[in-house]
């Protein structure tokens, strides 16, 4: 005889209560009743941001459609409030007059939003028109109707939902106002200082932030509606509009009117048991567990687990300890995670910290007898899987504190996944950890589509979905099935490179706007238009029919664009060499153009900072040097030291050799950069062993040849291809290196990304022993690349498009 | 409502964008592949990248600097919108708008 349960309050903690009950087998012990006063399924609250901003519909955040509730038998009230509970009867009833026995009740009511007793929010017993609250998909829907029509909203509450809320009025158009009682931004989880950076993130992106300010009143216009909000210091802001995100309080009404005990929600036990009635469990918001109650998913995963345990009696000893605090979140676009205390407590506590304001990214930590107490991090959040585990571990943290916040010339994967404990958790907004991932492919999954559809990892704020797809990867024993479209070349022509290629070549296709229509479906993807210019000038060499518009700025104008619109400008000055009078003409320009910036750059050459799109045609005559190829994803610079003409340790001409390669590559297009550099012995002053491709002299004429080095956010020292005797040789090898990767890589792919991946090895069989019988024809199709190479720069006379460096063409009345 | 002469279509290559001066306003008109023409304010809403330099894919404009995609026939944006100006091309090719 099954027993019935009745649930109140159908949100993410009944809902994922009943879920863990029906994946302990309670559809077998238990007829199941659900109340939720929304007339909807429930859905993740921690996306209504997204709704409100417009990025996701309604229909995305639903966890549970109604569907499920039939699937599983599950009688659901929607619609319904549950306005008392009879505990002697062993009832509810609803607003509506619905009444359930129950065996067992669980109250998982949540929580709603708080509004202060500030004068002018209310009008009689409900909030006046223009004021809404921020926690359901009926206020998302009001807010965004309202903010349409209006001007200034205020949003009171600097809190992570009021900004959230900010952010999603930013996109209705009104000027947004945060006002926030506090002195910084987000006091829960952050300091002053990180309050401070992220306000001025804010700020730069629209939003007015008005600290340490107490509403007195609103300020209402004649006809009753929203004029403005009065400060405590005299100060006041217009607005019309105001959205209250003031903080939570727990629904335990419900609880209290039935005689449970309710201090500041209903209280429970270790099993989430109410302490005065053995047949009531409350999980969530509305929850009080020693003392805490908590306004974060996690802790939500964790009671439901104690609670299906106990209740379905699969595990009766199962106890809730509590949970520590950490989160990941993204504010605004800023990313940002903060574990425990933001200050320390103690004068022994140990301060770790780090900023880069110019960067937005500082990093906080707070540690006490070697464990992590707390954190905050934010801007770059790379470490924080790391650190969050090791807070809510509270595991011992290495001596090396540096390492805490940094990964030094290591991979940022420093964990595999082999080596992660089945508990950890893969995704934190929806609380799935390795373990259940490994299950759900056990059952079946066997894609990273799959798998998230089922567990919904992945599907909250979606930071994890790389790692969820690596998992499931893992589980799957490196086999998992993947969406095809991720090893075309571009996403909207379903070919692999390779065969793109070959494609190309069979049907002639010489213009990226004849590929989209004869290989694409006549469908012209915008991404997709850089890529394929790229692959097609490697194919077609000098038959390629340059279609500009197929091309990224940089590449239409020649110069490398600036955040202000203006573009850089850089000559040729191979091996940073220049003559006095090129020097002189480079001052000249910069004078007589008041270009802002000079800079030497790190590739060893003159960079013109700021130069208008206009003036790039005189620019580059009056320079009369070659194009330096700054801007593109091409050949873009051969860097050297001096070499043995002037160092008196040198080996090898690295400086003359530098030159006749830049004489060689220029102009040569490519899937990313290629950054070259010649050093004229193994002391490696110019970097060569960290370069796209570097050559090294070791004396008596011969140079090492290196290949897939970076010297970018990771460090990846070369590998080294191969030896070689004389500057020829160099030359010959790095252009068949050059050359196949060309015809290999995936677009914006390096060759320090390339070169793992082919593996050098095989790269060496196919480049020096020739093993495929390719060489020849790498080497022929490089040589026609470089005699169809030319140098843009000549365009300042010859126009390939109409008012192709105009800024701005008049138009005559 | 104003309307303009801009002039001939053939100022603006096809697949790009051109920024134009007319009267008081500064715009940046488009012309697709397929022939259709749209005009809307010329900086991002995001951080004033200059969309006339961006790639045109269709109807829809993506942003040089941040790579925001916009579609040119409503001015709809990911997060933020662009103001558009109803703009059209006659049978012998001259463009014309008009401005509120």
């Amino acid at each position: 005889m099954k027993q019935k349960m009745v649930v109140v309050g159908n949100g993410m903690a009944g809902a994922r209560a009943v879920e863990e009950v029906l994946a302990r087998g309670g559809a077998d012990k238990f007829d199941i009743v659900m109340f939720g006063a929304e007339p909807y399924g429930n859905y993740n609250r921690i996306l209504l941001s997204n709704i409100l901003s417009g990025a996701s519909d309604p229909a995305d955040i639903f966890m549970n459609p109604l569907d499920w509730y039939v699937d599983n038998d599950i009688v659901l009230h929607a619609g319904h409030k549950v306005t008392s509970i009879d505990r002697a009867a062993r009832s509810v009833t609803s607003d509506k007059g619905q009444r359930e026995p129950y065996d067992v009740l669980l109250i998982a009511t949540g929580s709603r939003a708080f509004i202060p007793p500030i004068p002018g929010l209310h009008d009689g017993d409900t909030l006046r028109p223009g004021v809404f609250g921020f926690r359901t998909i009926d206020d998302c829907n009001e807010i965004a109707a309202t903010a349409k029509i209006s001007a200034k909203a205020a949003v009171i509450g600097g809190g992570l939902l009021g900004l959230e809320a900010a952010r999603g009025l930013l996109n209705h158009g009104a000027e947004v106002h945060v006002v926030h009682l506090g002195g910084h931004l987000m006091d829960v989880q952050l300091d002053t200082q990180g309050g401070a950076m992220l306000a001025r993130e804010m700020e730069k992106m629209g939003v007015t932030i008005h600290l340490a300010k107490s509403t007195t009143h609103a300020r209402l216009n004649d006809d009753g509606s929203i004029a403005g909000l009065e400060f405590k210091d005299g100060t006041s802001i217009d607005c019309d509009m105001i959205v209250v995100s003031a903080g939570i309080r727990p629904n335990a009404e419900v609880g209290r009117d039935c005689g449970l005990t309710v201090e500041r929600a209903i209280v429970v036990d270790n099993h989430m048991r109410s302490i005065d009635d053995p047949r009531v469990y409350v999980v969530g918001e509305c929850a009080q567990h020693r003392g805490q109650v908590y306004g974060l998913v996690a802790p939500l995963w964790d009671q439901a687990k104690v609670f299906a345990d106990h209740v379905t009696q699969t595990n009766l000893a199962a106890q809730y300890h509590g949970s520590k605090l950490a989160t990941k979140l993204k504010v605004m676009g800023v990313e940002l995670a903060s574990m425990g205390i933001t200050e320390p407590e103690h004068p022994t506590d140990e301060l770790i910290q780090f900023t880069e304001p110019s960067k937005g990214i500082y990093k906080k930590l707070i540690v006490r007898d070697g464990r992590l107490v707390g954190g905050i991090l934010m801007g770059d959040i790379s470490k924080a899987a790391y650190l969050m585990q090791a807070f809510d571990r509270d595991t011992a943290l290495p001596d090396e504190r540096l390492s805490l916040l940094f990964d030094i010339g290591a991979p940022a994967q420093a964990i595999t996944i082999d080596e992660m404990p089945d508990d950890t958790q893969v995704c934190n907004c929806n609380g799935v950890s390795k373990g259940a991932i490994g299950a759900c492919v056990l059952a079946g999954a066997k894609s990273a589509t799959t798998v998230m559809k089922a567990t919904r990892a992945g599907m909250g704020c979606g930071s994890c979905k790389k790692l969820v797809g690596e998992v499931v990867d893992f589980f799957c024993g490196g086999a998992a099935e993947v969406d095809p479209s991720i090893h075309y070349y571009v996403p909207t022509v379903p070919l692999k490179k390779p065969e793109l290629v070959a494609a190309v070549k069979e049907q002639g296709l010489r213009s990226v706007s004849s590929v989209f229509r004869v290989l694409g479906g006549g469908i012209e993807d915008p991404i997709a238009k850089p890529a394929l210019a790229s692959l097609l000038a490697t194919v077609w060499a000098d038959e390629y029919d340059d279609e500009r518009d197929a091309r990224f700025i940089n590449d239409r104008v020649h110069g490398n664009v600036q955040k202000d619109g203006r573009f850089s400008v850089v000559p040729e000055m191979a091996g940073g060499v220049c003559t006095p009078a090129e020097l002189m003409r480079i001052a000249k320009v910069a004078v007589k153009y008041d270009v802002p910036l000079v800079k030497v750059t790190g590739g060893q050459r003159i960079d013109l900072v700021g130069i208008a799109k206009d003036d790039l045609p005189a620019v580059w005559q009056e320079l009369d040097m070659p194009a330096g190829s700054a801007w593109g994803k091409s050949y873009r610079t051969c860097k050297s030291c001096i070499g043995d003409a002037h160092c008196r340790f040198g080996l090898g001409d690295s400086m003359g050799l530098a030159g006749k390669i830049e004489k060689r590559f220029r102009g040569i297009d490519a899937p990313g950069k290629l950054k070259l550099a010649t050093a004229g012995c193994p002391r490696n002053c110019s970097e060569a062993m960290v370069k796209d491709v570097g050559a090294v002299a070791i004396g008596d004429q011969r140079w090492e040849i290196y290949i897939g080095g970076a010297a970018g956010a990771h460090v990846r020292k070369g590998d080294l291809l191969c030896t070689v005797t004389g500057e020829d040789e160099v030359i010959a090898i790095s252009g068949r290196f050059m050359q196949f990767y060309r015809e290999n890589a995936k677009w914006k792919e390096r060759t320090y990304d390339f070169v793992p991946r082919i593996g050098v090895d095989e790269i060496r069989a196919i480049v020096i022993d020739d093993r495929d019988s390719m060489a020849a024809s790498l080497d022929a199709n490089m040589q026609s690349s470089v005699e169809a190479a030319y140098d843009p720069w000549k365009e300042a006379t010859k126009l390939k498009t109409a008012n192709q460096f105009a800024n701005l063409i008049p138009v005559s009345a | 409502m104003s309307d303009h002469v801009i002039g001939a279509i053939d100022q603006i290559p096809v697949g790009e964008g051109r920024n134009f001066q007319v009267a008081e306003t500064r715009m940046a008109i488009f012309r697709t592949h397929a022939g259709e023409i749209f005009a809307t304010q010329p900086d991002c809403p995001h951080l004033a990248g200059p969309l006339a330099d961006g790639l045109m894919g269709g109807a829809v404009i993506v942003c040089p600097l941040h790579d925001r995609h916009f579609d040119l026939r409503t001015g709809d944006g990911p997060d933020c919108r662009l103001v558009t100006y109803p703009v059209r091309v006659d049978g012998t090719g001259v463009m014309s708008v008009s401005l509120p």
